[in-house]
């Protein structure tokens, strides 16, 4: 077991508190923009106001292995968190993208972007805890804890979970940890057509196998197995495929969980498009005409994630038109990343949901200075 | 009001009659009742729109209702109010088996919905132990938990979409697939005990049943080596379906009653439940075995054949009504704490279990450090309902004193909105006012329950903080 290097350890809670206190108390209240480790700026809204470098906070304040719960200032960079889990033989079950090294454990909890993993083992909000906020008041509370079951008052924690610092500003988060899987194997199959990725995901969905992750690129399949050993081998000889080394695995989903791999390269908008798993309408993509070193193939325009319930779409798309198609399917479209960010990148709501979220809002932030637009223009 | 009502509701769907009412006026916290002014039972999510109109319009308090199995006084009725019973909206709309959802109404019972997908080799995994009553809409008020959600997660984790009906009678969609846009509005509903809105319609995830399982049942002389071995366990990577514990007093209670072939004599009882493919339960129930053979239990056994397993189950599933045999009354505590401080939490229920004269049976989620301290007493002894509560309240402070929590599943309710004046100070307590507020400005949904007045808490910290803070001295250092 090796030992984890110790996290850097700051306490600016008082700094940050009084910050927010000050904007709330002007008479012109004056927004913040809520800095965590800078990994994400490209995502939501364009942000507007002062900087609020929350990610000066930081340090892992409670970590034990057998309790399955680690509680860290939000500032903390998730990749010291995850070196202390595996150092235990542990893990985030929610996979938690790492746009850059920097990024914090605040920063994922607000974006609350998970991984390949998610369908199988839960989303960021399904691990959070409990959590230490600041208002827009400026006030500290506390909501949840650091136990599993805990029903006592609103689930205000898990309220933050992707409200991206709109509602206030994480000072700590407990999150639930998982063991990690004594095997792990990826399996590839060539697959020239995504309708093909699909029916073997709906094939899988309903079988008790141990599937981690179940992705579709560049005309290729890959499922991961993890667990226990025999599950996994038992997983591989039912359902087949080609091995892949376990560096190549490994790399792969690290890659698709970074936004690394090729398909995200580039400066062309980056829509995410979430929808029922098994949904077979096929959304029409344009190949990527404008870039010149683009691949011909209308499949590189499209990466399919989470068993075919996340796919992320490059190229020239009709944003209301796809925002259409995915309402009727119960899905959404999310302008992720470059293009214009002033416009709504998230898909809008409906009428009195809007308005239930500016109620929301105004509980928490009475003077509009959280983060103000960068989830929708008018929050 | 009635007539109001009658006018878009059938007859039977409007009960104002005091005989009928009394079916209404508790939950399973029988010690709080109150006759409601009316109970209304709706049939279409277009007539629970109707009734909120016009309850909003009147400021006429609602209280939801689904079994009323609830144990925190949740669904108790409000005395200038209705009951919203939605009982008779219990329809299984629609089994999505290839991507293993239903879409159920709220009154369906929990248990009907495992029944129902079972042919299809799916399941749905919270399973309260009331699971034949409760209904969904109840499990998501509460988020409820059960024996396996260690495993497999409580209802948060278990609910893809709600619609509720608000109290100005609009009708939102919150969730949807494994994400929405906006604000996690699907977790927030989750657990809020009827107070933002009512829910008429869940998207229930579904699960495959595991191709085997397996339970081991061990016993310990002392109840520190088998919280001890629940933690071995879990830090050696295995995460049970099921890992539930017995004190003593709880083991003879329960074996008295269901001869599940307890050992009577032991201070501990633990049941470890496995599941998976063949070849891996197998795996783990060995290193379980080693795990607790370690930890000196002095008895294991590993269930036979299906029948057996039923039976180890039998005594635990059973523990609530063997308890209640024993008793006249009993009343259950349900703290989550950090699992470390089980041994030492339960010495010191034991201590005060002594302290008051009033015995404490224990039965548990271990793996999740959820306690359930039954308190026996008898309701028609002068003063014992309220010795009993002080107790409770007791415990619930020690709970909060080691890191944990008032209520790990039965919800705050009546019962413990004193208590929330510990867990929360004023301004979380407001926040969650102001929350509120954004659904209901009128305050008009379960009014008195779960987050108390600032009023309340001043008077509840007048009599208890001073004790609690000064009690716990070797306690809160764990
Ligand atoms: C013997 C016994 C064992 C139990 N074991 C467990 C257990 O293992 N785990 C556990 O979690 N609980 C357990 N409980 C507690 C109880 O069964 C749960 O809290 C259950 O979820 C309540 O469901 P219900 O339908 O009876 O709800 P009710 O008691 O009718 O209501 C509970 C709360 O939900 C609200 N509500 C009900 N329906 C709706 C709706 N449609 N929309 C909005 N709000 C609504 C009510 O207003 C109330 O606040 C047990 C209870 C008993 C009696």
């Amino acid at each position: 077991m090796s030992i984890p290097t110790p996290t850097p350890e700051a306490d600016c809670q008082q700094a940050l508190q009084q910050r927010v206190q000050t904007a709330y108390a002007q008479r012109q209240p004056q927004p913040l923009c809520i800095i965590g480790g800078d990994s994400k700026a490209f995502y939501g809204r364009e942000a507007v106001g002062e900087p609020l470098h929350a990610g000066a906070h930081c340090g892992v304040l409670d970590y034990d292995p057998s309790e399955l719960v680690i509680t860290a200032r939000a500032g903390t960079r998730m990749h010291a968190v995850q070196q202390l889990l595996a150092a235990e033989q542990q893990m985030l079950g929610f996979e938690p993208p790492r746009f850059s090294a920097t990024t914090t454990v605040g920063g994922a909890v607000a974006a609350g972007l998970s991984g390949p993993r998610r369908p199988y083992a839960g989303a960021v909000r399904d691990f959070v805890l409990g959590v230490k906020i600041i208002n827009g008041k400026g006030e500290v509370m506390r909501f949840g804890g650091q136990v599993m079951k805990n029903v006592a008052g609103f689930d205000i924690a898990r309220l933050m979970v992707g409200a991206m610092g709109t509602l206030g500003v994480l000072l700590e988060v407990s999150l639930r940890v998982m063991p990690q899987p004594q095997a792990e194997t990826t399996c590839r199959f060539a697959h020239r057509q995504p309708q093909q990725a699909i029916a073997l995901f709906n094939q899988l969905a309903a079988r008790p196998l141990p599937l981690s992750a179940a992705a579709w690129s560049d005309g290729t399949t890959r499922l991961r197995w993890s667990g226990n050993q025999a599950a996994v081998r038992n997983a591989v000889q039912s359902i087949g495929g080609e091995e892949e080394s376990d560096a190549a695995g490994r790399a792969f989903w690290r890659q698709l969980r970074d936004h690394d791999l090729p398909f995200f390269g580039g400066e062309q908008p980056l829509l995410r498009y979430a929808v029922r798993a098994g949904t077979e309408v096929e959304v029409e993509v344009e190949p990527r005409k404008t870039n010149a070193n683009a691949d011909t193939n209308a499949n590189a325009a499209q990466l399919l994630d989470w068993g075919g319930a996340q796919r992320w779409l490059r190229g020239a798309i009709n944003l209301d038109e796809l925002r259409k198609i995915a309402a009727a399917h119960g899905g959404h479209v999310t302008h992720f990343r470059h293009g214009d960010r002033q416009g709504e990148v998230f898909q809008s709501l409906s009428a009195p949901l809007h308005a239930l979220h500016r109620r929301l809002k105004r509980a928490f932030d009475p003077a509009g200075i959280l983060n103000p637009s960068r989830l929708y223009a008018d929050l | 009001m009635a007539r109001r009502l009658r006018k878009f509701l059938p007859r039977d769907a409007v009960i104002a009659q005091p005989e009928a009412l009394r079916v209404y006026e508790c939950d399973g916290l029988s010690a709080y009742r109150q006759l409601p002014k009316l109970v209304i039972l709706p049939r279409t999510v277009a007539q629970v729109q109707q009734v909120m109109r016009v309850c909003n319009e009147l400021r006429v308090p609602v209280v939801s209702r689904g079994a009323g199995t609830g144990l925190s006084g949740g669904a108790l009725p409000h005395a200038d109010g209705i009951v919203l019973s939605l009982a008779n909206m219990n329809a299984l709309l629609q089994i999505d088996a290839v991507h293993r959802t239903a879409r159920v109404q709220p009154g369906i019972r929990n248990l009907a919905v495992s029944e129902a997908v079972k042919h299809l080799g799916l399941f749905y995994a919270p399973d309260p132990s009331s699971q034949i009553a409760c209904t969904i809409g109840g499990n998501v008020a509460e988020n409820a938990g059960g024996v396996h959600c260690l495993k497999y997660g409580l209802t948060v984790h278990n609910i893809l979409s709600l619609t509720i009906v608000t109290i100005d009678g609009e009708l939102l969609t919150l969730g949807g697939g494994l994400d929405a846009p906006g604000y996690d509005l699907l977790a927030l509903l989750i657990g809020s005990e009827g107070m933002l809105g009512v829910v008429v319609e869940v998207t229930l995830k579904l699960l495959p049943l595991p191709q085997s399982v397996q339970v081991l049942l061990a016993a310990f002389d002392t109840v520190e080596k088998a919280a001890d071995s629940v933690a071995a366990l879990i830090a050696d990577g295995i995460i049970a379906a099921g890992l539930e514990m017995m004190d003593n007093p709880a083991i003879r209670a329960a074996e008295d009653f269901t001869q599940a072939g307890y050992p009577r004599a032991a201070a501990a009882l633990l049941l470890c439940e496995l599941d998976g493919i063949p070849q891996q339960v197998a795996a783990e129930v060995a290193v379980a075995r080693r795990i607790f053979q370690q930890h000196g239990a002095v008895e294991i056994r590993v269930a036979r054949d299906e029948h057996e397993r039923a039976r180890f189950w039998s005594g635990r599933k059973n523990a609530f009504p063997a308890v209640g045999r024993i008793t006249p009354d009993y009343y259950c505590i349900d703290g989550t704490i950090p699992r470390k401080a089980v041994g030492a939490v339960l010495r010191q229920i034991a201590r005060w279990s002594d302290e008051y004269g009033l015995p404490v049976a224990n039965v548990f989620h271990a793996g999740d450090g959820n306690l359930h301290p039954l308190i026996l007493y008898d309701a028609n002894q002068p003063g014992a309902l309220q010795k009993t509560e002080q107790l409770g309240g007791e415990i619930l402070r020690l709970c909060l004193a080691v890191g944990g929590t008032i209520t790990g599943e039965h919800g705050v309710g009546v019962e413990k909105v004193g208590e929330m004046c510990v867990q929360f100070n004023d301004h979380e307590r407001a926040q969650m006012h102001a929350v509120r507020e954004a659904f209901d400005p009128k305050r008009l949904l379960n009014p008195g329950k779960a987050i108390p007045t600032l009023a309340r808490c001043a008077e509840y910290n007048a009599m208890h903080v001073h004790r609690g803070a000064t009690r716990f001295a070797e306690i809160e250092r764990l």
